[in-house]
C-alpha cells in the first residue's frame, strides 16, 4: 500500500503556486492576504510556511485545499487545480486545520470513523489501517475516550490521525503545533517524518515557531502576503554566518544586560538565554558592549528570519519608557503566597496541592502542558473560582472575597485576549480606562500613553475583531496595563504570536518587571522560561519542580545531553513524571 | 462609580449597535412585525365567503340575503342549488358559511309562522364559526326586528339593550394592538438581553470584567440600562404608532403607562439577564430565552382569557410579568384605570425584576463552569 | 457508493452528537411535551363562568323568573349589586365583565307589554368576550321570551327563526382547533430551534473547515444535517400528536398518514428555515436572534392559528405565504376534524414543498464549498 504512492511520487512538484492574489474585504477595508505569490513544493519531503502572524499563512493552505478560490494565478496540487478541480483535489490530500477540526463530543474511534466515511475507505482495510494510526499517535488505549476530554498534544495527534485516515499524497498541517507543549510537538515531528520517509508523503506545514522551521527539509518565507525567501534552512541560515554572538557579564542582571545589548548600534536582535544574552548584529562587527564577554556562536535559522523582518519593518521597538513613574523593587516583600491549593471539578483535581510564593518585582512563569493545571491556579488567584481547599493571597487578601478595591492592584489578561470584539481599539482602551476609574485628564493621559507605546495610533479607530493576532495581543496587554497595576497576570499571552511579536511583548514585560511590577505569567514556549527569574513546571495539578531557569536546566543535565535546552529539561522531567505515574 | 457604570453602559451600547447587521435586527423587526401584527391581530370578521342556497321563489328572502352581503364581514362567492354542493364548497375551504332558506320560507314567513333560516358553518376554527354565527344572529335579528315593524305585529314583551363600554364598536383590533406593545416589547428585551451575559462569558470577557474593580452590582446596572434604554425607546415608538396610525385611543394618563413600561422592563430585562448569566454558552441562552418567551406570551391573556385556564395554569401565569403588563396596558389605553386600580399589577413586575436581578448578579460570580 | 457512505458517516456523526448532547432531545421530546400540556390545558377561548353583575332595582316574580338563567348557567358567574353605580365601580375594578341591569319598572312595563327595557352594559376592552357575553344574554333572552309566552298559553313566534349547524365541531370546542395549531406552532419552534445553531456551531468550532476539505459535496452536508434532525423531529411530532388525540381528544377524521406526510413536509421545511439561518448567520449570537425574530411570533399571529387569515388586509394576507406554518395548520385542523379532504391538502402541501425546495435551494446556494 505504501509502495503504490511512492511510485505515484515520481517527479514533478506536489504544489505548484503560480503567482496568487487574494484579498479579503474586512469591514470596509479591502486587506491583501496575498500578492503575487509563487513558489514550487517537492515531492516527498516537508515543506515549511513560514512567517509572521497575518503573512498569508493560513489563506494559502486554505487556497491549496479548495477551500478558498484566488483573486488571480493558480495553484496545481499534484497536477490538479485546485480552484476548478476542488473535489479531485480533496480525494487527494489530507489538511489538518487550526484547532484540528475534531468533535469533542464524539470519541476517538467515532472521529476516525467519521473521517474514514468522508474519505471513502473501504471497510475492509479500515482495521489495518486504524491500528496503524492508534499505534502511530499512541491513542491506542483510549479509543473510547471523547475527543474533548483529550490533553492538546493528544487532540493535535488525533486531528493528524483523522487527516491521514485515506494515506494522503500531500498532508497540509496548518499551525498543528500552536498550543502543545514540546513533547507533543516532539512526538508530532517523529510521526511527519516517518511519513515522508516510509510512504513518501509530501507535507506541508505552516508554523511560526521558528526551531521547528529548522526541522524542515525546504523553507517558504511570507511576509505580509508577499514571498520574501525560499530555500533549504542550512542555506538561508549560512547567509547569517558570523553575525551573531554570545554576551555574557558575572554582574549585571539578565535583563538590564539584554536591554543594554538591545541599545548597542548595529545589533539587530537581542535575546535572554540562559544567564547570558545572544546577539544578531548587522554585519560581521562584534557588539561594542564594554564590560562584557563576547563570543562568536554559528547562526540559527531564527536569526535569518529576525533580520530579514527587521530590515523590513524597521529596527526593533523601543519599550524601554512603560510607565510614567517608577517603584523600588522590594524582592524580600511576598506579593502571591499559595498554601496547598486544590481545585477539583468532579472527581478530578484539576490543581491538586501546589504552594509557592512570589516576590514583588519577581518574573514568575508557570510552564505544563495543556490540562497541567496552570490556567484553573491563575483562576483562582485573579478570584474568578473558588478554590476547593488552601490557602491563597495576592497583594495580602483573598481576591474572590476582598473589596473591589483590591481588584485595582492587578491586571489580567488571558489567552482569548479577551476584548469586545465589535469595539475599536480606542473603544476598548477607553472602557477599560474608565472602569479602573481613570476618567478626564488621567484617562486620556493613559489612552495617549497605550496609544503611543503599543504603537496603536494608526490602527486606532480600527474594528479590534478584525485585528491580527498580534495587534489584539497587544491591545489586551496594553487594556491591562491601563491602571497601572502592581501584580499582572498573564495567561498564555503568547499563545499563536509570531517571534517578532513575542520579542517585543517580552521586552515590555521586562521594563515592568524592572520598575517592580510583580508579573506571573503562563506559557508552554520553553524559550520564553528563559525570561523569568523563576519558573514551576505543572503537570496533572501538581508543581513537578521550581527554581531559576538555569537550575532547573542543570536537573536535567546528562551525559547524553551536558548542554540542556528548557525543551530538554522539560520534556525529561514530563517523561519522568509519567512513568512514575504509570508505575 | 457613577463613571464606571457609564463607561459600561456605552460600551454596552456600542457592542449593541455598532454592528449595522445587529442594529439592523435590533430596530427593523420589530417595527416591521408591529405593522404586520397590528393588522393581522384581530377577531372582526371581513368579507367571510359565504355561499346562498335559496329554494325559496318569494322576495322575502332576496331581501334577507342581500342583508347578508351588504354587511362587511360577508362575502357572497357562490348561489347554489342543490344540497349536495354545500359539502364540497365547505370541505375545501372556498366557503365558511353556506345559508340556506327552504322552498316555504316566504309562504311560512307571510302566514305568521317562523320561518327557518339553516345556516351551516365551517366549524374546523370554532372561535371563527362562534363570531359567524353572532354576526349572523344579530342581522337576522335585525332583519327580525324590521319586520315585525313593516307588518304591524306586537313587538315583545322585553328586549335586550346593549351599551359596550371604553369600545362602542367593539373592534377587537383596540384589544390586541396594547397586547401587541407588551409582545414586542418583551421581544425586544429579550433580544438585547438574554444572549449578552453568555455571549461575554464565552469569548472571555467576561472574566476581564471580574477581575477588575467592579462590583456585580455595577455590571448588573451597566448590563440593565442598554436594555432599558432601548426598550423604553421602543415601546415609545410602538405606542406612538398605535395612537397615530392605528387609532388607537389612548385614555388614561401617560405617568400610569410608564410606570407599567418602566417596571415591565424592570421584570423583562431581570429575567433575561437571569437566563443569559444562567447559560454557559449562548445555545443555552436562546433556549432558555424562548422557554420563558413562548409561555410568557402565549399564557399573558393576550390571545385567550387567562379566565379559561384550570386553576394551575392561572397560577403559573402569576409568574409571568407579561400578564400584569397586559392589564396595565389596556387599562390605560381604553379604559383610562386610574394609577390608584393598577398598584395590584405593579408591585408583581417590580418583585419578579427584583428578585430576577438580584439572582443574576448572584450568578455573575457564583455560577460555575 | 462512496457518497452513501459518506452520507452515513455524517448522518452517524450527527446522531452521536445528538444523544451526547441532551439538550436536541430535550429540545424534540420535552418541548413539545412540556408546552402542549401547558398550552393544551392553558389555551382556550370557550368562555365560561364569565362574572356578571346583576343589579336588580326591584325584585319580583318576573325579575327572578328571568335572571334565573343566568343564575343556573355555566357561562356565567353571577354577582348581585344593590345599585347601577356599585356595579359600574366593579366593573372598573375589572371584577366583572358586564351588567345586567333591571330597571325599576321592569315588571310594570312587562306586564303593560311595553317593550320592558333589559339593559346590558358590556366592557367592550375585550370586545371578543363582549360579543360571547352579548351572544349568550340575546340567547337566553330567546328563550325566556317563548317560556314567558308559554306560561301564559301563547305562542310567540319570531319571523325567521336561525338554525345554525356547525360543521367539523359541533360543541366548537376551542381546543379542538387550538390543539392542532399548538402543534404547528411547537413544530416551528422546534424545527428552527435544531438547526438554527448547529451549523453556525461548526464554523465556530472549526470543524466546518475540516469537513470540506473532504470530498463531500454541499448537497452531502446539507443532507447529513438534515436527516438526523428529521427523525428526531418526526419523533417529537409523534409524541404532540399521540398527546393530542389521547389528551386532548381531538377527534382525528382524516387518515393518520395524511397527517404523518403532510408533517414529513413541514419539518423539512421548518428545519430548512433553520439551516438557513444558521448558514446566512454563521455566528451563534445573530443566528440566535434570527430564530427568536423569526419563527415564533409569526407562526403564532400570522399561521391562522388564532387570527382567520382571510379578515386581514391583502398585504398582510400575502405576508402569511411565507409562513410555512400557515399551510401546517390549514392542513392540520382539516385532516383533524374534517377528513382528508383533497382539495385543501393538496395545495397546501404543494406550498409547503416549495417552501421547503426554497429554504433548502437559499441554504445550498448560500453555503459554497469555500470559506468565504
Amino acid at each position: 500500500m505504501a509502495e503504490s504512492v511512492v511510485g505515484a511520487v515520481a517527479d514533478g512538484s506536489a504544489l505548484e503556486v503560480n503567482r496568487i492574489s487574494k484579498t479579503f474585504l474586512v469591514g470596509k477595508r479591502e486587506v491583501p492576504a496575498l500578492q503575487d505569490v509563487s513558489f514550487r513544493m517537492r515531492r516527498g519531503v516537508v515543506t515549511g510556511l513560514v512567517g509572521p502572524d497575518a503573512a498569508g499563512k493560513t489563506t494559502l493552505m486554505r487556497l491549496a485545499a479548495g477551500l478558498l478560490v484566488a483573486d488571480s494565478g493558480s495553484i496545481g496540487v499534484l497536477g490538479l487545480d485546485a480552484a476548478t478541480q476542488s473535489l479531485q483535489v480533496q480525494g487527494t490530500i489530507g489538511y489538518m486545520p487550526q484547532r484540528f477540526g475534531l468533535y469533542e463530543d464524539l470519541s476517538v474511534q467515532e472521529n476516525l470513523d467519521l473521517y474514514a466515511d468522508l474519505q471513502g475507505v473501504s471497510e475492509a482495510v479500515r482495521p489495518a489501517r486504524y491500528a496503524e494510526l492508534m499505534q502511530m499517535a499512541g491513542l491506542a488505549p483510549f479509543t473510547r475516550r471523547l475527543a474533548g476530554r483529550l490533553s492538546g498534544g493528544m487532540k493535535q495527534k488525533l486531528g493528524l490521525a483523522c487527516a491521514l485516515v485515506r494515506q494522503p499524497s500531500l498532508l497540509l498541517l496548518d499551525e498543528p503545533t500552536v498550543g502543545v507543549d514540546p513533547l507533543s510537538r516532539r512526538e508530532l515531528w517523529d510521526i511527519v517524518y516517518r511519513l515522508v520517509r516510509e510512504q513518501g508523503t509530501s507535507v506541508l506545514l505552516s508554523t511560526a515557531y521558528l526551531d521547528e522551521a529548522e526541522r524542515c527539509d525546504d523553507v517558504v518565507l511570507l511576509h505580509e502576503g508577499r514571498l520574501l525567501a525560499q530555500g533549504t534552512p542550512a542555506e538561508l541560515r549560512e547567509t547569517m554566518h558570523g553575525r551573531s554572538y554570545e554576551i555574557s557579564a558575572a554582574d549585571i542582571d539578565k535583563r538590564a544586560l539584554q536591554l543594554r545589548v538591545a541599545h548597542t548600534p548595529g545589533v539587530l536582535d537581542a535575546l535572554i538565554l540562559g544567564n547570558s544574552v545572544r546577539a544578531v548584529m548587522q554585519d560581521e562587527t562584534p557588539p561594542a558592549v564594554e564590560g562584557v564577554r563576547c563570543a562568536a556562536v554559528p547562526p540559527r535559522f531564527e536569526d535569518y528570519f529576525i533580520t530579514l523582518l527587521r530590515q523590513k519593518t524597521g529596527g526593533m521597538p523601543d519599550v524601554t519608557a512603560m510607565a510614567a513613574g517608577s517603584r523600588q523593587p522590594d524582592s524580600d516583600k511576598a506579593v502571591i503566597e499559595v498554601q496547598e491549593l486544590k481545585r477539583r471539578f468532579g472527581d478530578f483535581y484539576a490543581v491538586n496541592g501546589i504552594s509557592f510564593s512570589v516576590q514583588q518585582g519577581e518574573v514568575f512563569g508557570l510552564l505544563g502542558a495543556n490540562g497541567a493545571g496552570k490556567s484553573t491556579t491563575f483562576r483562582m488567584l485573579c478570584g474568578l473560582l473558588p478554590p476547593s481547599s488552601g490557602t491563597l493571597r495576592v497583594a495580602g487578601a483573598d481576591l474572590r472575597h476582598a473589596a473591589a478595591a483590591a481588584r485595582e492592584r492587578i491586571g489580567y489578561m488571558s489567552q482569548k485576549f479577551s476584548l469586545y470584539g465589535n469595539l475599536s481599539v480606542a473603544e476598548n482602551l477607553n472602557f477599560f480606562g474608565s472602569i479602573y476609574g481613570l476618567s478626564g485628564r488621567r484617562g486620556a493621559q493613559r489612552i495617549e500613553w497605550a496609544l503611543n507605546e503599543f504603537e496603536l495610533r494608526d490602527i486606532a479607530d480600527f474594528t479590534s475583531g478584525d485585528l491580527s493576532l498580534g495587534y489584539k495581543q497587544r491591545l489586551a496587554l496594553a487594556c491591562s496595563l491601563m491602571h497601572e497595576p502592581e501584580i499582572l497576570f498573564l495567561d498564555e499571552p503568547t499563545s499563536g504570536v509570531d517571534p517578532l511579536a513575542r520579542r517585543e511583548f517580552w521586552a515590555r514585560i521586562n521594563a515592568l518587571a524592572a520598575q517592580g511590577v510583580t508579573v506571573m505569567v503562563t506559557t508552554h514556549f520553553m524559550e520564553e522560561a528563559e525570561y523569568c527569574d523563576r519558573i514551576a513546571i505543572m503537570a496533572a495539578g501538581e508543581i513537578l519542580t521550581l527554581g531559576t531557569p538555569s537550575s532547573i536546566k542543570q536537573q536535567a543535565r546528562s551525559p547524553q545531553l551536558p548542554q540542556p535546552t528548557m525543551e530538554d529539561a522539560f520534556v525529561e522531567l514530563i517523561r519522568a513524571h509519567e512513568q512514575r505515574a504509570a508505575a | 462609580m457613577l463613571a464606571r457604570i457609564f463607561a459600561l453602559v456605552l460600551k454596552e451600547f456600542r457592542a449593541l449597535l455598532k454592528d449595522k447587521r445587529s442594529r439592523m435586527v435590533l430596530i427593523g423587526p420589530p417595527l416591521i412585525q408591529l405593522m404586520v401584527f397590528g393588522y393581522a391581530a384581530t377577531f372582526d370578521l371581513k368579507n367571510v365567503p359565504f355561499a346562498v342556497y335559496n329554494e325559496d321563489r318569494g322576495h322575502t328572502a332576496r331581501e334577507l340575503f342581500a342583508a347578508f352581503d351588504g354587511s362587511p364581514a360577508f362575502t357572497k362567492v357562490a348561489q347554489i342549488t342543490r344540497e349536495g354542493e354545500i359539502a364540497p364548497l365547505i370541505d375545501s375551504k372556498q366557503v365558511l358559511m353556506v345559508v340556506h332558506a327552504g322552498p316555504n320560507f316566504s309562504a311560512d314567513l307571510l302566514a305568521g309562522r317562523s320561518a327557518a333560516l339553516q345556516v351551516i358553518v365551517d366549524g374546523r376554527n370554532s372561535n371563527t364559526a362562534m363570531i359567524v354565527v353572532n354576526d349572523v344572529r344579530e342581522i337576522v335579528s335585525r332583519y327580525n326586528i324590521q319586520w315585525t315593524h313593516d307588518h304591524g305585529g306586537s313587538p315583545p314583551p322585553a328586549h335586550v339593550e346593549t351599551r359596550a363600554w371604553f369600545n362602542p364598536n367593539l373592534e377587537s383590533r383596540w384589544f390586541f394592538l396594547p397586547g401587541i406593545v407588551g409582545i414586542l416589547t418583551l421581544l425586544v428585551t429579550m433580544l438585547v438581553t438574554a444572549l449578552s451575559v453568555a455571549r461575554e462569558r464565552e469569548q472571555g470577557t467576561f472574566d476581564q470584567l471580574l477581575v477588575t474593580p467592579l462590583r456585580p452590582v455595577e455590571i448588573l446596572i451597566g448590563k440593565t440600562l442598554p436594555g432599558f434604554i432601548i426598550g423604553m425607546g421602543e415601546a415609545t415608538v410602538i405606542v406612538l404608532a398605535a395612537v397615530f396610525w392605528f387609532k388607537v385611543p389612548l385614555v388614561g394618563g401617560l405617568i400610569t403607562l410608564y410606570t407599567g413600561i418602566f417596571l415591565f422592563l424592570l421584570s423583562g430585562v431581570g429575567v433575561g439577564l437571569m437566563i443569559s448569566s444562567f447559560a454557559a454558552t449562548q445555545q443555552q441562552g436562546l433556549l432558555g430565552a424562548f422557554m420563558f418567551m413562548v409561555p410568557g406570551i402565549i399564557l399573558s391573556g393576550f390571545a385567550t382569557p387567562i379566565r379559561n385556564m384550570p386553576q394551575l395554569v392561572q397560577d403559573i401565569t402569576l409568574l409571568d410579568p407579561l400578564r400584569y403588563f397586559l392589564v396595565v396596558l389596556r387599562g390605560v389605553f381604553l379604559e383610562g384605570t386610574p394609577f390608584h386600580l393598577l398598584l395590584n399589577q405593579f408591585w408583581p413586575m417590580a418583585a419578579i425584576g427584583v428578585v430576577s436581578l438580584g439572582i443574576a448578579g448572584w450568578l455573575f460570580r457564583n455560577r460555575m463552569y | 457508493m462512496s457518497s452513501r457512505m459518506r452520507l452515513r458517516g455524517l448522518v452517524r456523526k450527527e446522531f452521536l452528537q445528538i444523544v451526547r448532547d441532551p439538550s436536541s432531545i430535550a429540545i424534540a421530546f420535552l418541548m413539545p411535551l412540556f408546552l402542549l400540556l401547558l398550552f393544551g390545558y392553558g389555551v382556550s377561548l370557550d368562555s365560561k363562568h364569565l362574572p356578571l353583575g346583576i343589579v336588580v332595582e326591584q325584585p319580583s316574580a318576573d325579575t327572578a323568573d328571568f335572571t334565573a338563567a343566568f343564575r343556573h348557567s355555566t357561562y356565567f358567574i353571577p354577582h348581585d349589586y344593590a345599585t347601577t353605580r356599585a356595579a359600574e365601580q366593579a366593573m372598573m375594578a375589572g371584577r366583572i365583565n358586564a351588567i345586567l341591569v333591571l330597571r325599576q319598572d321592569f315588571a310594570q312595563r312587562l306586564r303593560d307589554n311595553d317593550g320592558a327595557p333589559i339593559q346590558l352594559i358590556v366592557n367592550g376592552v375585550d370586545a371578543n368576550t363582549a360579543r360571547i357575553v352579548s351572544g349568550y344574554v340575546q340567547g337566553s333572552w330567546g328563550i325566556w321570551l317563548q317560556h314567558y309566552a308559554q306560561q301564559r298559553g301563547q305562542e310567540f313566534q319570531v319571523p325567521v327563526d336561525m338554525q345554525q349547524r356547525v360543521w367539523f365541531n359541533s360543541e366548537l370546542r376551542s381546543r379542538n382547533y387550538l390543539v392542532p395549531g399548538l402543534v404547528a406552532v411547537i413544530m416551528t419552534l422546534i424545527g428552527a430551534l435544531l438547526t438554527a445553531l448547529v451549523m453556525a456551531r461548526e464554523w465556530e468550532r472549526g470543524t466546518m473547515e475540516a469537513l470540506l476539505v473532504t470530498p463531500l459535496s454541499m448537497r452531502e452536508v446539507i443532507v447529513g444535517k438534515l436527516l438526523p434532525y428529521f427523525i428526531l423531529g418526526m419523533g417529537g411530532l409523534a409524541l404532540s400528536v399521540a398527546m393530542a388525540l389521547y389528551l386532548f381528544e381531538v377527534p382525528l377524521r382524516g387518515s393518520l398518514w395524511v397527517l404523518f406526510a403532510a408533517s414529513a413536509l413541514f419539518l423539512v421545511a421548518a428545519l430548512g428555515m433553520g439551516l438557513l439561518i444558521s448558514t446566512v448567520a454563521r455566528s451563534q449570537f445573530v443566528a440566535g436572534q434570527l430564530a427568536i425574530i423569526a419563527t415564533f411570533l409569526p407562526a403564532f399571529i400570522l399561521s391562522g392559528f388564532i387570527f382567520d387569515i382571510g379578515s386581514m388586509p391583502p398585504v398582510v394576507q400575502f405576508v402569511t405565504h411565507l409562513i410555512a406554518a400557515r399551510y401546517y395548520v390549514a392542513i392540520l385542523q382539516t385532516v383533524f376534524l374534517a377528513g382528508n379532504d383533497w382539495s385543501v391538502i393538496v395545495p397546501n402541501a404543494l406550498a409547503l414543498v416549495a417552501m421547503a425546495v426554497v429554504f433548502l435551494g437559499l441554504t445550498w446556494k448560500k453555503s459554497r464549498k469555500r470559506l468565504e
